[in-house]
């Protein structure tokens, strides 16, 4: 926290404190002094947040552990139930396909969209004219809605020999394929789409980790004889480690979370192929009749977001040596 | 959540200085006696640009990722802007060529208009409007209290909301969906009432964590003098920091419209009434109904609003996007 309390060493800690008396506020003695000093104030423009936070982000957190051990519907009371909708979740055949769906999803969209932003924006950072206009197309599909691009998307893909990517593969002798309609090639279709959709807001944050890449490295580098590919392996790539590291484990924990895609383009078929975690959340919860079972969604979100928490935790120690260089 | 929590924030911690180092960039200092051609220099020297090889390659380079920015970032745009005025026929039957036979311009009107894109247009509009406004009420007045009136609990506060910014969204999905069904205090449901996505909204920490940044780094002088001179904490918030943070009011603003223009998850779940839903989660319904053209029109017309913010704002967003990165990271 202290870090982002005193964010880039604006303030030096010492002149600070003394400066702004009325606003570090001590409990008075009596509400007056209390109201008099400021303390009032605090508590007036802190209302929104805490309203919000509370009710809608702190409150359904705690409610989340505590659903998860209750048999929750709309119809009767809560009751306790101990673990057993852990045990339910974790009985459910589907779970495991969930699991590897979610996994394969994350491994692909790691192969497809981890290293092109990286060499898209270390090419744009070179481009001299026109960047804005680099920039701006890269970063085009980020700003269409997720939902148009989607079922855009589901018309490409369309099976027939005249859906638009057939036709295009068509023109050098290729396919068709059954992209959507197969259990093999679903997932990677959704994984292309979501590359697509998401590769732009990489770019823009590589290149501006490239901007603060001090140019008098390039410089020694030089003085020392490094070409270009080795400036851009032994200067630039160090630069952005912290930033990769960043993008990477974030990337992880929004693909662990894939909802939109499976659920409009194959609603997790065909065969259960493209069935994620987030969509089993969603059908235990939603999916089927009038009252969900809210206990087992609960209790596998609950689940995953320790697994993610976890998986965090792991990375950031196993990396923590080379992330600050 | 707590569990989750505890555990990642020291390294949110230890995350956080590099990035904080990279925004405070253009405070390190220089060698003064730096040429001018190199000072925006990048990982080819103003040298190497000038030898012929590299030059031509370089040139070469830049040619070919136009050339494929333009078919992968532009291309299915530019596709959906050609089908949304064509015939339906002529799309299914080769959808590469180019009005094979004329255009159909009526498709756009017929989707405005009989398909009520219209009324599901003006219910983004007012989703997008709201979320914005709650969030910038509360990431505002959060931002001021805990960077410049500072109360004894403040760093508490701070500490959950970054926890927030910790625990995956996945957790909050079914229990908000309960809490809005039947929230606490005024027990009366919130289903198919925009106040639902309003609400909820403003509940995002990173908006809080980026306000609260900005408002760390203002001068404390500025405050200090406005305090001599009799403004008391009211005043200083709406006469000094505000008019200071148009900066960021403008990118937490952009973050809050797209963000709401975007969401589908939620919405779907809490606006069953299709006189309520925005764009978003009428257009895949409308995509089972309809016909092709008139759909592919509602897509087009779905995506030119958003399109032509970004072409308009292009900065903000740039800087936004380069921004998340900063704070993420």
């Amino acid at each position: 926290m202290s870090v982002i309390d005193r964010p880039a060493g604006a303030q030096p800690p010492g002149p600070a404190t003394p400066a702004a008396p009325a606003s570090s506020a001590r409990p008075g003695r009596s509400p007056i002094t209390w109201v008099r000093g400021g303390g009032l104030a605090s508590v007036v423009f802190l209302l929104p947040m805490l309203i919000a936070f509370g009710v809608f982000s702190w409150f359904p957190m705690v409610r989340a552990l505590v659903m998860s051990v209750q048999q929750t519907n709309l119809v009767s009371p809560a009751t306790w139930v101990g673990f057993s909708n852990y045990s339910n979740v974790l009985h459910d055949p589907d779970l495991l396909t969930a699991i590897k769906n979610t996994a394969y999803f994350a491994v692909l969209a790691l192969i497809f969209g981890y290293p092109i932003p990286l060499a898209l924006a270390v090419v744009m950072s070179e481009v001299k004219r026109l960047r804005g206009v680099y920039t701006a197309l890269a970063y085009l599909p980020v700003v269409v809605p997720p939902v148009v691009s989607v079922l855009l998307w589901k018309f490409f893909y369309d099976a027939s020999g005249t859906g638009v990517f057939n036709s295009i593969v068509g023109w050098v002798g290729l396919g068709p394929y059954p992209w959507l309609q197969s259990a093999t090639t679903a997932m990677p279709s959704l994984v292309l789409e979501a590359t697509w959709a998401a590769a732009g807001g990489t770019v823009i944050i590589y290149l501006a980790a490239l901007t603060g890449v001090p140019p008098e490295l390039y410089d020694a580098a030089e003085v020392d004889g490094a070409s270009i590919r080795q400036k851009i392996w032994h200067v630039t790539m160090p630069q952005l480690r912290g930033v990769l590291l960043i993008t990477l484990i974030l990337q992880l924990i929004g693909t662990a979370q894939v909802f939109l895609e499976p659920y409009l383009f194959t609603s997790g078929g065909p065969a259960d192929s493209t069935l994620t975690i987030l969509l089993l959340i969603y059908n235990y919860a939603f999916g089927s009749s009038l009252s969900g079972d809210f206990g087992s969604a609960t209790a596998l979100s609950v689940m995953l977001a320790l697994a993610l928490g976890l998986l965090s935790a792991v990375y950031f120690r196993l990396t923590r040596s080379w992330s600050t260089s | 959540m707590t569990v989750t929590t505890q555990a990642m924030v020291p390294e949110a911690e230890a995350t956080v200085v590099p990035a904080a180092a990279a925004t405070g960039s253009r405070w390190r200092r220089r060698p003064p006696e730096r040429p001018a051609e190199q000072k925006d220099r990048g990982i080819i020297s103003p040298v190497e640009r000038r030898r012929p090889g590299i030059a031509r390659s370089l040139r070469l380079t830049e040619v070919l990722l136009l050339i494929g920015l333009v078919i992968v970032g532009l291309g299915p745009l530019l596709w959906l802007a050609k089908s949304a005025v064509t015939p339906t026929q002529d799309t299914l039957r080769d959808p590469m060529a180019l009005w094979p036979h004329g255009t159909d311009w009526g498709a756009l009107w017929t989707a405005w208009t009989t398909e009520h894109l219209d009324r599901y247009f003006l219910n983004t509009l007012a989703v997008a409007g709201g979320s914005w406004i709650s969030q910038i009420v509360v990431a505002t007045t959060a931002g001021y209290a805990l960077s410049v009136l500072r109360p004894r609990y403040g760093p508490i506060l701070t500490a959950l909301v970054v926890g927030t910014l910790l625990v995956p969204v996945v957790v909050l999905l079914v229990p908000l969906y309960l809490t809005v069904l039947n929230p606490p205090v005024i027990h009366h449901s919130m289903l198919n009432s925009w106040w639902a996505i309003w609400l909820p909204a403003g509940a995002n920490p990173f908006n809080v964590v980026l306000m609260k940044r900005f408002f760390d780094n203002l001068p404390r002088e500025v405050f200090e003098a406005a305090k001599v001179d009799g403004a008391g904490p009211y005043r200083l918030f709406w006469s000094i920091v505000l008019p200071l943070s148009r900066p960021i009011l403008g990118v937490v603003s952009v973050f809050a419209i797209i963000a709401a223009w975007k969401d589908y998850l939620w919405p779907l779940l809490v606006l069953t009434d299709p006189n309520k839903q925005p764009l978003s989660v009428r257009l895949p319904i409308l995509a089972d109904l309809i016909q092709l053209n008139i759909l592919l029109s509602a897509l087009f017309i779905s995506t030119v609003i958003p399109i032509l913010l970004f072409l308009v704002f292009q900065r903000l967003f740039l800087n936004g996007a380069g921004m998340s990165g900063a704070v993420k990271g």
